[in-house]
């Protein structure tokens, strides 16, 4: 009787285990099929021009229409600087700046200067919010775009609450979390992003960073540049011509 | 539904806290069981015997919010139906992910303990009992009725190996929640490599309050003896813990005050406008120094057993407070400014609904169910000192 329980104590312990591995081993490959993808080279790269964006608003309704962002919700947005003369900083990005911008009503021997910062999801080397999701579900593409998989989230905001960018918002339809994909699939079409397409002034630029003739490689050859918050560690893939100190 | 009151910049996305209520309470009640079962242990493992009347107690109520620590996420997430993924499918590098694994060997190692320590009970009325009553605690039993001496003493000693085993997992399980936060480089509120020490110390002060007032309850009104030096000791150990809590807490501010990094205008901002009363007042003033100081007396002075067992207890009920708040402090505040450093939004819990006060509520009031339960099976304070498992 004694030898029996013990072999059944045995018996079910290898089960617990073998059990336990199986499930691990099944989740560790594929966390290792898409932590494998991180290794992969960044191929793409978005510049944005702070020098010459006049606040139209019209990425933001493409990237709306485009990708079916629910109201409130924002995968790209414009900000507007006015540094004063007294040195005082005011900014505003109203409705994100979809509708464009109302003048401020200052007097204009007030301002210093002013410009418009768009911003979206800067698809980091570290990202982030890889790093922290518990279930994968935000993984990296072969090409090196940051993906959200809205059948696999389960909806925890850790990603939100550990992007530095806050690029992140929690679909109020999907229950997933959502942020701006450089609409990837687009570029896997052959075409370029939403926004880039409605720029009109060309203040966003999106390309191969392997193409010598294209635009990015040759702004990133010839341009000083800067990215968002470079203390994070994060590496953004999103750059910026003329970014201003006082833009976080 | 209350409106967000925001002032200066917020990036669009920073308007809502992401984390409610729910969030607060998950490690509110992760911290009750870390704090419960270090007193278990004490007794167990350190051999503190005055401790002894509410050993078995605090071994269960570990085990009964241990049960309960998670649901408040399960309210919050986004998909519920897939809150297993994170045990089943984690991410190795998430430090969620981890949570789930530390959680249930904890809760397979407090479970395991609470059997061998009840075994003679359970034991005893399975053979006193008749019936329905009788199949429950042979089921309870797993059909082991040998109450041997050897059996027991065997017991005796895997009970100590899994206290043993316990604590650090007790540190682990508390230490990991903090790191949950301080790990988030994004946020300057919470990252600090001080956040896992500050939660795991707040954890334990916790679990020692809600033992003493459960005990002082439990006693007043379930016609127990009160054990003076029981409850003295705790006192003892919570003023102890309390010290290094609040010491670290005061360093942790201290240190974002001197070293003023860039991101220390709008903390200092949102802490002023925002939690004024929540930190200022109530964790830092109300909650943390009159405890303190009084329970510098109750453990120091000479004073009468009433007095002390009085002002130890207004002691513990405001700390249990002054560790809520610092829940509501360190996760609320650290989503009410924008990571544009340059505004602030607010945050109103509801009082119904999937996230709001009534749920909290409700799921903070549970462990207290299943400890009442458990009592009915099998009583909390032995009366029969001599056949249990201690």
């Amino acid at each position: 009787m004694k030898h029996d329980r013990r072999e059944f104590i045995k018996k079910a312990g290898w089960t617990f285990i073998g059990s336990g591995l199986y499930i691990n081993l099944f989740s560790v490959g594929t966390s290792l099929a898409r932590s494998s993808c991180s290794d992969m080279q960044n191929l793409y790269a978005f510049i944005v021009n702070t020098e010459t964006c006049i606040g139209c608003g019209k990425c933001v309704a493409a990237c709306r229409a485009e990708n079916h962002v629910p109201d409130d919700c924002y995968r790209t947005w414009v900000e507007r600087y006015t540094i004063l003369a007294d040195g005082s900083v005011e900014v505003d990005s109203p409705h994100g700046g979809e509708q464009g911008f109302e003048p401020l009503g200052l007097k204009q021997e007030t301002i210093k200067k002013s410009f418009f910062v768009p911003k979206l999801c800067n698809q980091c080397k570290n990202p982030s919010c890889v790093q922290v999701c518990p279930v994968g579900a935000t993984y990296v593409s072969p090409e090196g775009f940051v993906l959200v998989d809205e059948k696999r989230c389960v909806g925890c905001s850790y990603c939100m609450q550990a992007c530095p960018y806050s690029a992140r918002f929690m679909n109020p339809v999907t229950h997933a979390a959502d942020k701006c994909t450089w609409c990837y699939h687009r570029i896997k079409q052959g075409k370029t992003t939403a926004c880039v397409e409605a720029c009109p002034v060309e203040a966003r630029i999106f390309g191969r960073v392997d193409d010598p003739d294209g635009p990015v490689a040759r702004l990133l050859a010839s341009k000083r540049l800067q990215v968002l918050k470079p203390e994070t560690g994060n590496e953004p893939m999103v750059v910026y011509v003329g970014l201003d100190k006082e833009v976080r | 539904m209350h409106e967000i009151v925001t002032s200066g910049f917020l990036f669009p996305n920073d308007l809502h806290a992401h984390w409610s209520v729910m969030i607060v309470l998950y490690p509110y009640i992760t911290g009750l069981v870390a704090g419960a079962f270090i007193v278990s242990s004490l007794y167990h493992v350190f051999g503190v015997k005055e401790l002894k009347p509410v050993a078995r107690f605090s071994l269960v109520a570990a085990f009964a919010f241990l049960l309960f620590a998670c649901t408040p996420l399960l309210f919050h997430l986004g998909h519920p139906e897939r809150a297993f993924n994170i045990m089943f499918t984690p991410k190795f590098t998430s430090a969620m992910s981890g949570f789930g694994y530390i959680y249930n060997v904890y809760l397979l190692i407090v479970l395991l303990e609470i059997w061998f320590v009840f075994r003679p009970d359970i034991i005893r009325r399975a053979r006193e009992t008749s019936g329905l009553l009788k199949a429950l605690y042979w089921c309870l039993a797993l059909g082991a009725l040998n109450d041997n001496e050897a059996a027991f003493e065997l017991d005796h000693k895997i009970i100590n190996v899994l206290a043993a085993i316990g604590i650090p997992s007790a540190c682990i399980l508390h230490g990991y929640v903090g790191f949950l936060f301080g790990s988030l480089k994004s946020n300057p509120w919470w990252s600090s490599p001080l956040m896992p020490v500050i939660f795991l110390l707040s954890a334990i002060v916790s679990g020692i309050s809600i033992l003493i007032v459960c005990y002082w309850l439990i006693c007043k009104y379930g016609k127990l003896a009160l054990d003076t030096d029981c409850i003295t000791t705790m006192f003892k150990y919570l003023w102890a813990f309390f010290i290094l809590d609040v010491s670290m807490e005061g360093l942790e501010l201290l240190t974002h005050i001197y070293a003023a990094h860039e991101e220390w205008h709008i903390v200092s901002l949102m802490l002023s406008e925002r939690l004024g009363f929540s930190y200022y007042i109530l964790q830092m003033l109300i909650c943390s120094c009159i405890p303190l100081v009084v329970l510098g007396f109750v453990v120091l002075k000479k004073m009468q057993d009433t007095t002390r067992i009085r002002l130890g207890l207004i002691c513990s009920i405001l700390i249990l407070v002054q560790v809520l708040a610092m829940r509501w402090n360190v996760i609320v505040g650290g989503q009410l400014f924008s990571k544009s450093l340059r505004g602030l939004t607010s945050y109103t819990p509801t009082i119904l609904g999937r996230e709001g006060l009534l749920i909290a509520l409700v799921l903070f009031l549970m462990p207290f169910v299943v400890m009442y339960v458990f009592n009915l099976i099998l009583p909390l304070f032995a009366k029969e000192p001599e056949t249990e498992n201690q």
